[in-house]
């Protein structure tokens, strides 16, 4: 039997894909919050990507004034409640925390933001207002973390902000790409919402913006133009039989999750190729599916895991095995996969090396690559000017976040070639105050 | 195991712990079901004349997570039917003879105060306690802290209880007063047997920020309570010093009452010369049950330091509260920071840094967060080591070698009372004091 059923209803969905860091009550939010010792300058305010002030939040909600903690949380980061969900906080904030010198637990950061940010926003109480217009426009491409919270800036300052977006909903990878464990669709839908009701910026789904004359169309109607495109989809990678049936990329498996929940179809087995955080979300959400034998294969020894320790420990509570130092060299089977040949690898000198005539395959029903995702690269190289670094990362002055072409900004994943939601959340922001800064200087 | 019982002014109990006179000693059901539990003693909630109370009587303190830090009410003394409370003291006599049972009381003309001592007499109380502490309602009509307050009248009362007693007299002190031995004074004149103390003090706990109405609040209105609990504790432990160290006052054994709730508050009392000890809202908060922490705390305690009975250390702290003029200038500590235990919340830093003597830096790189102590800035004034939420990781060491002993006294005598300022702890002298405009350089 597998650790988990197949869900078959959307409750029994909910009850696989349990929050992991629940909305608190009020009595827990209070106790957890007088616990907090207020540190000068505090070592998780300085941990923290947008430098919430934490103490202060903390102390807010500790006197009750829960509406104030919101306020301070959403002025440093756009997107405070789903980050009080999805951060990795015991590597930000609460790995900081001061108590984790004592072996005392940490200050739950993420959940006491996530609960004064939630209380806030089911009392609809309005924080913000846009502010006066100032004849300004700016077009955003891609509705992801960077380019909400740069919309949401460039708003207060009078900025009228036309989001352009590829799919239908806002959030980008917040709601098609991280773990459902780690926060619902609809708190991250909530959020776009009170966001978008306060602020009054407009998005255009459906609306991909992939050609030259585009572009060239926005730059002549815009003051300035910010790229919040964020990363393609799952890179390929090169293997004999990756074009099966049953072989797809992670970021592409674990959007149908999120948007069809019960309703895919994940078989008893399953392996996920790949050692970062998304290949092990994938294998984790595969045995929360219910298959029964979820294999990770990573090339590189466990130590050499991309994937955060947390995120692993996790998934082999919920039954995924672990196979390291092997190299995937074909997908077997016929039309569908039948299963993955592997290599063993060494490690020699810190050269990985195959080892000849290790070869064996490992059976499965369902292969999930998980090595990386594509960058926007093609598209990029439409804009002109645009300097891309050796990793095709967009570069940016980190000053402003303007890029190469000056009319341009950028940020999030499209620039540090994959992060956090908070890093997304935190360059829109200062873009946006690059961008304000520029305009003002011209 | 030590013996716990008490011979106070006459009034034996198995132990020293009592209930205070209050809503726990409402009834005999409470006072049996206290005895049941382990309270060696009860002053009966206070006896007198008839009363109407309000409903909303009672406001508090939460301090952090921590509820009740203080308390407040307006209640005043029995509103239960005289001849219930009396069939009930007989009753509860009856099935713990060796309890103590002191019956508190407050009436207002002689006449009335001969009936009713008369009364519990012959009720079977073992002891009298006078209240004269009640800072609201019953002042207003002339008895409770109205007594309380002038000692000349307290003196009068007392004498006229005196007069028709026939067992121990206890006499409650409030504490709304600026000179707590006035009272003590004439309680030992008028012939009390006892003190006890303290009562509740004139208080308002807060105000309800929507209704502009201070708690509790009723209907619209409120009025000032009775403080009590465990905030109260430091000014009752004053007050208890005070009188035990009195020349005139200090052969009058002393309960002391105010904010006890374990056993070392308790031991605090008795080391500053209370012989028993009384607790009121402590048991409001966790019932009866708990004196069983209280009573072991205290049997551990003494046979950790091998005491047979409370007397062996009741007052023992009092030859060492002295006066500041005898304190010992020579003195000197300085803050040390284990900096192992140190977890870097430098909370000592900025309580340094913007509350006391700038005697702390942060290391300059910012590499690390652990605070450096700038000896010769520090005056050994301690907050640092208040502040640190790590227990026993800042020390205060002691840095003279003991040999020097010099105090105000000494120099008053010695016509060596400094005529300038030269301190060598003071800010410019002994140490440096920052420029004012360094302020604007830094952080925070
Ligand atoms: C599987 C997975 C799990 C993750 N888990 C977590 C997690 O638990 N916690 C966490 O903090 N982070 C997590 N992340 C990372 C996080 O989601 C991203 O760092 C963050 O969403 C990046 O924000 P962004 O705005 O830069 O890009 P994206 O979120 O990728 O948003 C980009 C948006 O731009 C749109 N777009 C792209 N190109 C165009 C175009 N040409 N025209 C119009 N629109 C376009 C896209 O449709 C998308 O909506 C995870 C990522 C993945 C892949
Ligand atoms: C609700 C309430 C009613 C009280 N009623 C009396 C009383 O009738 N007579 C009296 O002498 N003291 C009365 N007190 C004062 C207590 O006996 C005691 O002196 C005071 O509460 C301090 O002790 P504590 O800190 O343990 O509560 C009352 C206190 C409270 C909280
Ligand atoms: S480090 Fe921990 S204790 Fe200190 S302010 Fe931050 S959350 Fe509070
Ligand atoms: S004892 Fe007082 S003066 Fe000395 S370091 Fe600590 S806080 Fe500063
Ligand atoms: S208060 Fe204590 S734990 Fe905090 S920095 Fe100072 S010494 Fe370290």
């Amino acid at each position: 039997m597998a650790e988990y059923k197949k869900p078959v209803t959307e409750l029994e969905f909910e009850q696989n894909f349990a929050q992991k860091k629940p909305l608190m009550n009020p009595t827990e939010a209070f106790y957890e919050s007088s616990r907090c010792l207020f540190c000068y300058d505090a070592p998780c305010m300085n941990a923290c990507p947008t430098h919430i002030d934490i103490p202060l939040f903390i102390k807010q909600i500790h006197t009750g004034n829960i509406t104030g903690a919101a306020k301070t949380i959403f002025e440093a980061n756009w997107l405070g409640n789903a980050c009080g969900k999805v951060c990795p906080t015991s590597e930000l904030c609460e790995g900081a925390c001061v108590y984790e010198g004592q072996n005392v637990p940490v200050i739950q950061i993420g959940r006491l933001q996530h609960f004064a940010t939630a209380q806030t926003m089911d009392n609809d109480i309005t924080l913000f207002h846009p502010g006066p217009d100032n004849g300004r426009k700016v077009a955003i491409i891609g509705a992801g973390p960077a380019g909400i919270a740069c919309a949401c800036e460039l708003r207060t300052m009078g900025y009228s902000v036309d989001i352009y977006e590829a799919k239908d909903k806002p959030s980008g990878l917040t709601i098609y790409g991280v773990a459902p464990y780690k926060i619902t669709n609809e708190e991250v839908l909530d959020e776009m919402d009170y966001l978008q009701q306060q602020l009054g910026y407009n998005v255009f789904y459906h609306s991909p913006i992939t050609s030259a004359e585009q572009l060239k169309k926005l730059e002549a109607e815009y003051d300035a133009l910010f790229l919040g495109v964020g990363l393609g989809g799952t890179a390929t990678l090169n293997l004999p039989g990756e074009d099966k049936e049953n072989v797809v990329g992670a970021v592409e498996f674990i959007e149908d999750l999120r948007m069809h929940h019960h309703e895919i179809d994940v078989p008893d087995t399953v392996v996920v190729i790949g050692g970062g955080n998304t290949a092990v979300d994938a294998a984790s959400e595969s045995a929360k599916m219910g298959a029964e034998n979820v294999m990770l294969a990573y090339r590189r020894s466990k130590e050499e895991m991309g994937a955060y320790v947390f995120e692993y420990q996790f998934a082999k509570t919920a039954g995924v095995k672990g196979l390291f130092s092997v190299s995937p060299v074909e997908i077997v089977g016929d039309e569908k996969a039948t299963g993955v040949k592997f290599i063993r690898t060494q490690n020699i000198n810190g050269k990985l090396e195959n080892i000849e005539g290790s070869e064996f395959v490992v059976p499965c029903e369902l292969v999930i690559k998980a090595t990386g995702q594509a960058k926007q690269g093609g598209f990029l190289s439409l804009i002109e000017g645009l300097k891309m670094d050796d990793r095709q990362r967009i570069v940016v002055n980190m000053a402003n976040y303007q890029t190469t072409n000056p009319k341009y900004f950028a940020g999030g994943d499209a620039v540090n070639g994959g992060a956090e939601v908070v890093n997304g959340a935190y360059d829109g922001k200062m873009a946006a105050l690059g961008i304000e800064d520029w305009l003002n200087s011209k | 195991m030590p013996d716990l019982s008490i011979n106070f002014a006459g009034i034996k109990a198995p132990n020293p712990f009592w209930l205070a006179s209050a809503p726990p000693t409402n009834s005999g059901y409470q006072v049996m079901k206290a005895f049941e539990a382990g309270w060696g003693g009860a002053v009966w909630k206070t006896l007198g004349v008839p009363v109407i109370n309000v409903s909303s009587r009672y406001g508090s303190i939460n301090y952090r997570n921590t509820r009740m830090a203080g308390f407040t009410n307006i209640e005043l003394i029995t509103d239960r039917p005289l001849i219930d409370n009396l069939k009930e003291i007989e009753e509860v006599k009856k099935y713990f003879p060796n309890h103590a049972i002191i019956a508190s009381l407050m009436v207002e003309t002689r006449a009335e105060w001969e009936q009713i001592i008369k009364d519990v007499e012959n009720a079977g109380a073992d002891g009298i306690e006078l209240n004269f502490g009640c800072p609201h309602g019953m002042c207003e009509r002339g008895m409770g802290s109205a007594v309380g307050q002038e000692p000349e009248v307290l003196e009068t009362i007392v004498g006229w209880v005196m007069a028709a007693a026939k067992i121990p007299v206890i006499t409650k002190l409030t504490p709304n007063i600026s000179h707590i031995v006035d009272p003590g004074l004439a309680a030992a004149r008028g012939g009390s047997n006892a003190i006890s103390l303290i009562n509740t003090i004139k208080s308002i706990v807060g105000v309800d920020l929507d209704t502009y109405t201070p708690y509790p609040v009723v209907g619209g209105k409120g009025t000032n309570g009775g403080y009590c609990g465990p905030a109260v504790k430091p000014i009752a432990l004053d007050m208890v010093k005070e009188l035990a160290q009195h020349p005139k006052i200090k052969h009058l054994p002393i309960s002391g009452i105010g904010g006890i709730e374990t056993w070392r508050d308790a031991v605090e009392f008795m080391l500053l010369g209370a012989s028993s000890v009384q607790v009121c809202t402590a048991v409001m908060h966790y019932g009866f049950g708990i004196v069983r922490e209280m009573e072991r705390g205290l049997v551990d305690f003494m046979n950790q330091k091998g005491y047979e009975t409370i007397y062996d250390f009741v007052g023992k702290a009092l030859p060492n509260v002295t006066e500041w003029k005898h304190l010992n200038l020579k003195h000197k500590v300085v803050a040390k920071i284990d900096p192992e235990k140190c977890i870097g919340c430098d909370l000592c830093y900025i309580a340094c840094d913007d509350g006391a003597h700038q005697a702390i830096r942060l290391p300059e790189n910012g590499g690390s967060r652990i605070p450096e102590i700038i000896d010769e800035n520090c005056v050994g004034c301690n907050l640092c080591s208040l502040v640190c939420p790590v227990e026993e990781c800042i020390t205060m060491e002691q840095r003279d070698d003991g040999t020097q002993h010099l105090t105000w006294d000494d120099r008053t005598n010695a016509n060596t009372i400094p005529t300038t300022f030269n301190d060598d702890l003071a800010g410019g002298k002994g140490h440096f004091v920052p420029k004012p405009t360094d302020a604007l350089k830094r952080k925070g």
